[in-house]
């Protein structure tokens, strides 16, 4: 019998590259379910802070306080912010057989299932992308992948996440993040 | 330009500091935030009411003097800050302001620690109640900027008190504890609070922050022993030869020994503010347990969830975390770990060509004089940053395990590295 680590813990890991805003929407996430009452982790991948090159970030959330600090191998959830990184590098490693893989890609869930030969577990997919385009004008995939998890996985309540994100940013640019976060949450498909 | 300024001319005056609490007296009594152990340690800071925070901004500081600079920069602490061009000139800023009567603090790390060195033995000689945050980091070469124990415990000698926590939450109150028992006139010794380079100094956790007033009557505002005051001018730290430098060295020592009581007594009253304590060391699960995992700081956090684990599964396994390494609660902790059959220590610190290494040097001492001696592993983890899953920690147990059928442990070895 494998041995349980992290009982009762719900543990996220991101993939993106440096520069996508992993570290800062782990955090949102992880302050979200802070305030939701929860006990969390929330940090990076510790490596060069290089542009452009694959990062992670892990976050945990719990009941009770969190004991364990290691790196997270066995996710109950991935985030995908990067839609090329999946060519360069196993992002689902690891992941739960019940767990949630959320990728920011054109692709169906379908598609996604068969390039990755994912057959357990839950498929997201948004293009995070095209959204960011339209809404913010610039290429800020994070925060509409962001909502495509919460939205799908339930880890956190959306209303909490859009909360933080308002008031982190307040004015204009949080409530373009609001809207995109929206869109991205009914556009968001499960397969 | 070098007229000394008296203390009480930039020091923060009692009205000041009453006024400053009128005002805040109406905040929430409990506040809840997500903050980093840097963060979490920079707010400690803010509320101990330093007077002086002086340190080299650049790498390898950390955050902790990053946010503090924010805070002065908006006017929120009355502390003079003092950014320097070196560690060495950090501290040595900091014996200045403190032999002043000043509540100081500095932090550093790494390399930062290392350049440090030759004036930490003078903070602690000169008795400074100086505070000092380091988060752990590797020493070069290969350049590392990542968490392990060397910098720290290669300053084990220095006399400074080392106090080693396990979370954001315990960084912050071990950071107000601190001043209170550096500055307390049977210790008066400068203080390490370290965390965790990265996997707690970059870490968001849960953080439940006292308010003002309640730290500020807690720690209160510094009473020194004796100060430097051009009006009643007095010579600290002159040449003292072969006629008192030993004596002066066997006061620090003694002066040493009196951590474990004020540790415990600062403790109890924290308790009384905040409902926390950690102990100057913590067991976890050890009663009955024949095999005791020991470490500190996050390997500890983590070898509790591989307790748990092990526990579920019918193994008599328990922890002991240390929290105060300097002074190392020997005496204690022999007692403690009497009943084992074998202790296996985790430390993040290779002490090259040493018997064992720093932390299974003192852990063994401890338990030379018991009775029944338990068997001591030494297993040397996690060097330069290198993550430290719970299946080293597992492994680390099922050696020992192997070595107490044999009856016989090797000094220390490695987990988790290529060989």
């Amino acid at each position: 019998m494998a041995l349980d680590f992290s009982k009762g813990i719900i543990e996220v890991r991101w993939h993106g590259r440096g520069g996508q805003g992993v570290v800062t929407s782990n955090q949102m996430m992880g302050k979200a379910a802070l305030s939701e009452g929860n006990y969390i982790q929330a940090f990076p991948e510790f490596g060069p802070e290089r542009t452009g090159a694959p990062v992670k970030a892990f976050l945990r959330i719990s009941k009770s306080p969190i004991q364990l600090y290691a790196q997270i191998y066995q996710p109950n959830i991935v985030i995908c912010i990067d839609p090329t990184l999946i060519d360069v590098m196993d992002v689902s490693e690891g992941l739960k057989k019940d767990g949630t893989l959320v990728l920011n890609t054109q692709m169906t869930p379908e598609e996604t299932r068969k390039k990755l030969g994912l057959k357990t577990g839950k498929v997201v997919t948004v293009d995070a992308k095209a959204i960011a385009m339209q809404i913010l004008g610039r290429p800020f995939y994070n925060m509409p992948t962001l909502a495509a998890a919460v939205k799908t996985t339930g880890a956190v309540k959306f209303e909490t996440v859009i909360n933080e994100v308002v008031s982190r940013y307040p004015g204009k640019v949080g409530e373009l993040n609001k809207t995109a976060m929206e869109r991205a949450a009914s556009e968001a498909k499960v397969g | 330009m070098n007229v000394p300024i008296p203390a009480s001319k930039w020091r923060v005056s009692d009205e000041m500091t009453a006024a400053t609490k009128s005002s805040k007296t109406t905040e929430s009594s409990s506040n809840i935030e997500g903050l980093t152990g840097d963060a979490a340690i920079a707010r400690a800071l803010k509320q101990c009411d330093i007077d002086v925070l002086s340190a080299y901004p650049i790498t390898p500081q950390t955050i902790i003097v990053e946010d503090y600079q924010r805070f002065f920069a908006d006017g929120e602490v009355k502390t003079k800050v003092i950014p320097v061009e070196s560690e060495h000139s950090a501290m040595s800023a900091c014996i200045g302001a403190s032999a002043a009567g000043a509540r100081v603090a500095t932090t550093s790390a790494s390399a930062g620690l290392a350049l440090m060195w030759e004036v930490l033995y003078c903070a602690s000689g000169l008795r400074l109640p100086i505070v000092l945050a380091v988060a752990n980091r590797a020493l070069s070469a290969p350049i590392n900027i990542h968490n392990d124990w060397s910098d720290s415990y290669g300053a084990r000698d220095s006399g400074f008190i080392q106090m080693y926590c396990q979370s954001c939450q315990e960084a912050y109150d071990t950071t107000i504890m601190s001043f209170k028992i550096a500055e307390n006139h049977s210790v008066l010794l400068p203080a390490m609070v370290c965390i965790d380079g990265f996997i707690l100094s970059h870490n968001v956790e849960h953080v439940e922050l006292l308010p003002d007033e309640v730290v500020r009557d807690f720690i209160g505002i510094r009473d020194p022993a004796q100060v430097l005051d051009p009006d009643k001018p007095i010579t600290i730290g002159p040449i003292c030869f072969t006629d008192y430098y030993f004596e002066v060295k066997e006061q620090q020592d003694r002066a040493m020994k009196e951590v474990f009581r004020v540790y415990k007594e600062v403790e109890s009253e924290f308790e009384k503010i905040s409902g926390r304590s950690y102990g100057i060391y913590e067991t976890y699960r050890t009663k009955d347990a024949d095999i005791v995992l020991l470490t500190h700081s996050s390997p500890a956090g983590t070898a509790k969830a591989v307790v748990d684990a092990l526990r579920d599964r019918g193994e008599r396994v328990g922890l002991l975390r240390l929290k105060l390494f300097r002074p190392f609660p020997a005496a204690e902790i022999g007692k403690e770990l009497a009943s084992a059959k074998a202790v296996a220590v985790f430390e993040k610190c290779l002490s090259f060509g040493a018997a064992a290494n720093p932390l299974a040097l003192e852990v063994r001492t401890a338990l030379y004089e018991q009775p029944k001696r338990p068997l001591v592993t030494d297993f040397v983890i996690g060097l330069g940053g290198r993550d430290v899953p719970p299946t080293v920690i597992v492994e680390g147990y099922n050696k020992t395990k192997q070595y107490l059928e044999k009856g016989k442990a090797p000094f220390y070895e490695t987990l988790g590295v290529r060989k």
